[in-house]
């Protein structure tokens, strides 16, 4: 809860912190006369005092009501909500990829400590999380979309097909549509971005896996697990895989951060409709208040995240659940 | 810290070696650090003689030479090693000289995030009450938004530069380098040495600076490496998205965002630059790694 009010300070000041008069900024080139400029300070509220200002601003962000876009004149908060779906699927698909990929590569690394495989799998993630993935985006445009040409280069889906979003989810709207490839469609539009934006996280989720693994099966239990003759599968899954999962939620907990950093960057070379790319047009259109709005969702988002991790944490780690 | 090890058990040498020789001694072992360590010192060595190495001006546009393929391909001369961009530059002229933006970018940025983390560190754990609620607060804020987005939006308020991105990134960087000295500062300030300090009149100052913090500084150097490869990716990322330095800076982000229309015409352009950048940063992370390894205690036992 401090952390939100810091944030809504933070969001607060941007606007009045940008160089220059905001009402010339939002006039842009054409400039506004002097009655038109008063008349616009007082519909924005800027004649007031700073305190006020930010007191009426809270009791917006409160209410929902996070101005309008300097562009669209829609309400920040319907944008943001239009495109966030777009944003979740591919995040979701991202995080999912990693881990499913991410931790088995992880155990199995760290079993076969020192093996061919080991030293693969950790010189891939090393490369992986030293990738700048808007060129590994680029690359792999080259390769699939050039060279192969098996998947679009860019959008949600093909514009062939047209539906009503339901859920703004593509994945289960083409379904829903029962349009015929409607969902083959979306689905190859979205596997590109998937992978570009799974690298990091995926790098980082394997590495974290492998040093927690390693850690685990150095302890007594395990031992005496093999000792009372568990099959090395049944001392893997169930006694050390479980412990060594606790550091590596905590890890995709905190990729959240990373994913919304990389949505920035994939979003606008997949031309992806979402937060991302939203957040970086209305930066370039110099639209404030939409990019104050974003700001002060997307943090939000990422506290809401992390509490959900801290709750997930309690769930799995027995030691935490206890002692509350 | 300096409990001496066995590195070598002649009878010549029973004596405890020099702190940055055993430093070394671990540092070696790791292949993969020594790999990077080498890789490194090229990128610099580059940086340092790009006016001597490079073949072409960075700047300088042959008008009879626009998107010449790389020397290996049928139309590629070895005029132009790794070929020209959109407007007739030599590519292989710009990365060297790129080269010396992403190492002066992460050196300042580094610098600057150092510089202030530390400080703020050292005052929140040396203060503790409001002082610190404050700084700390304020860190937890800055990690409640995601890092590239944040610089975005500091770039977007101080307008787009080279400078402005740098200056960014290292705000962003900052909480990372505030806790870990804190924390850091806070272990060392139960421990007797400094309240012998103390004791002896030592003043805050000299408590912080010459008493606690050398004390705290390896994890620093740690996180300081691991932010200068992350400096060099995040102001590549936000020079691709035309936040970073301004064309023509031959900067590798920048470069991409040029060619980022070529990607289907003409691979060389978008593949080169971003090569260059995977390189140095894997360079950097393997060095950190190897330095992490050496430094940290814990792991030294094994």
């Amino acid at each position: 809860m401090p952390t939100f009010i810091g944030i809504t300070l933070l969001t607060f000041a941007m606007i009045r912190l940008v160089p220059g008069d905001p009402i010339e900024l939002l006039a842009g080139e054409r400039g506004v006369t002097e009655e038109r400029h008063a008349e616009l300070r007082a519909a924005y509220g800027f004649d007031k005092p700073i305190l006020e200002q930010y007191w009426n601003y809270i009791s917006g962000v409160l209410k929902g009501d996070l101005g309008k876009s300097i562009t669209t004149k829609q309400p920040v908060m319907d944008e943001f909500f239009t495109l966030f779906p777009a944003t979740i699927e591919l995040s979701v698909c991202a995080i999912l990829l990693a881990v499913l990929l991410g931790v088995p590569a992880g155990v199995i690394a760290a079993v076969r400590r020192g093996s061919v495989f080991d030293h693969t799998v950790m010189g891939a993630a090393l490369t992986g999380y030293s990738m700048p993935i808007f060129w590994w985006a680029l690359l792999l445009i080259i390769f699939f979309s050039g060279i192969l040409g098996w998947t679009p280069v860019s959008g949600r889906i093909s514009l062939l097909y047209f539906f009503e979003p339901v859920t703004g989810f593509m994945l289960i709207d083409s379904i829903l549509s029962g349009q015929k490839g409607a969902f083959s469609s979306a689905l190859s539009h979205l596997i590109l971005p998937t992978i570009v934006l799974c690298t990091i996280p995926l790098a980082v989720i394997a590495r974290q896996t492998r040093s927690a693994m390693l850690e685990v099966l150095n302890e007594d239990y395990v031992r005496t697990a093999r000792a009372k003759g568990l099959s090395p599968a049944g001392v893997i899954g169930i006694h050390a895989l479980r412990n060594a999962l606790i550091p590596v939620v905590t890890v995709i907990g905190l990729q959240v951060g990373v994913l919304f950093s990389g949505a920035v960057l994939t979003e606008s070379i997949f031309s992806w409709p979402g937060i991302g790319k939203w957040l970086i047009d209305s930066i370039s259109r110099r639209d404030y208040p939409s990019v104050q709005g974003g700001i002060l969702l997307i943090a939000t988002t990422v506290i809401f995240v992390n509490l959900l991790v801290d709750v997930i944490y309690g769930l799995i780690n027995p030691r935490i659940r206890h002692t509350r | 810290m300096n409990q001496p090890v066995g590195l070598q058990t002649g009878e010549e040498n029973r004596a405890p070696p020099s702190p940055i020789r055993e430093f070394w001694h671990y540092f070696t072992e790791n292949k993969g650090a020594l790999a990077g360590l080498i890789v490194f010192s090229i990128v610099c060595f580059m940086a340092i003689f790009a006016d001597w190495i490079a073949p072409h001006n960075p700047t300088q546009q042959y008008r009879d030479a626009f998107l010449t393929p790389p020397f290996w391909a049928a139309e590629g001369s070895t005029r132009f090693l790794l070929g020209t961009d959109a407007v007739g530059r030599d590519i292989l002229s710009r990365l060297i000289h790129g080269a010396r933006y992403s190492l002066v970018i992460g050196g300042i940025v580094v610098t600057i995030s150092l510089i202030f983390g530390i400080s703020l560190g050292l005052i929140a754990g040396f203060s503790r009450g409001i002082v610190e609620i404050l700084i700390m607060r304020a860190m937890d804020i800055m990690l409640a938004l995601p890092s590239l987005l944040l610089a975005v939006v500091i770039v977007a308020i101080l307008g787009p530069s080279l400078f402005n991105a740098m200056l960014a990134i290292s705000i962003v960087y900052l909480p990372h380098l505030v806790r870990l000295t804190r924390a850091a500062a806070i272990t060392e300030l139960t421990k007797d040495y400094v309240t012998a300090s103390k004791v002896s009149g030592a003043g805050v100052m000299r408590l912080m600076v010459i008493t606690v913090l050398p004390n705290c500084m390896a994890p620093l150097i740690v996180q300081a490496t691991l932010s200068f490869s992350n400096a060099i990716l995040d102001a590549a990322a936000l020079g691709f998205l035309g936040m970073g330095a301004q064309p023509p800076t031959p900067e590798w982000g920048t470069m991409l965002a040029e060619a980022r229309e070529f990607v289907l015409s003409a691979w060389w352009v978008v593949t080169f630059p971003g090569l260059a950048i995977l390189i140095t940063v894997l360079a950097l992370n393997l060095l950190g790694d190897g330095l992490r390894d050496a430094l940290d205690p814990k792991l030294k036992r094994q």
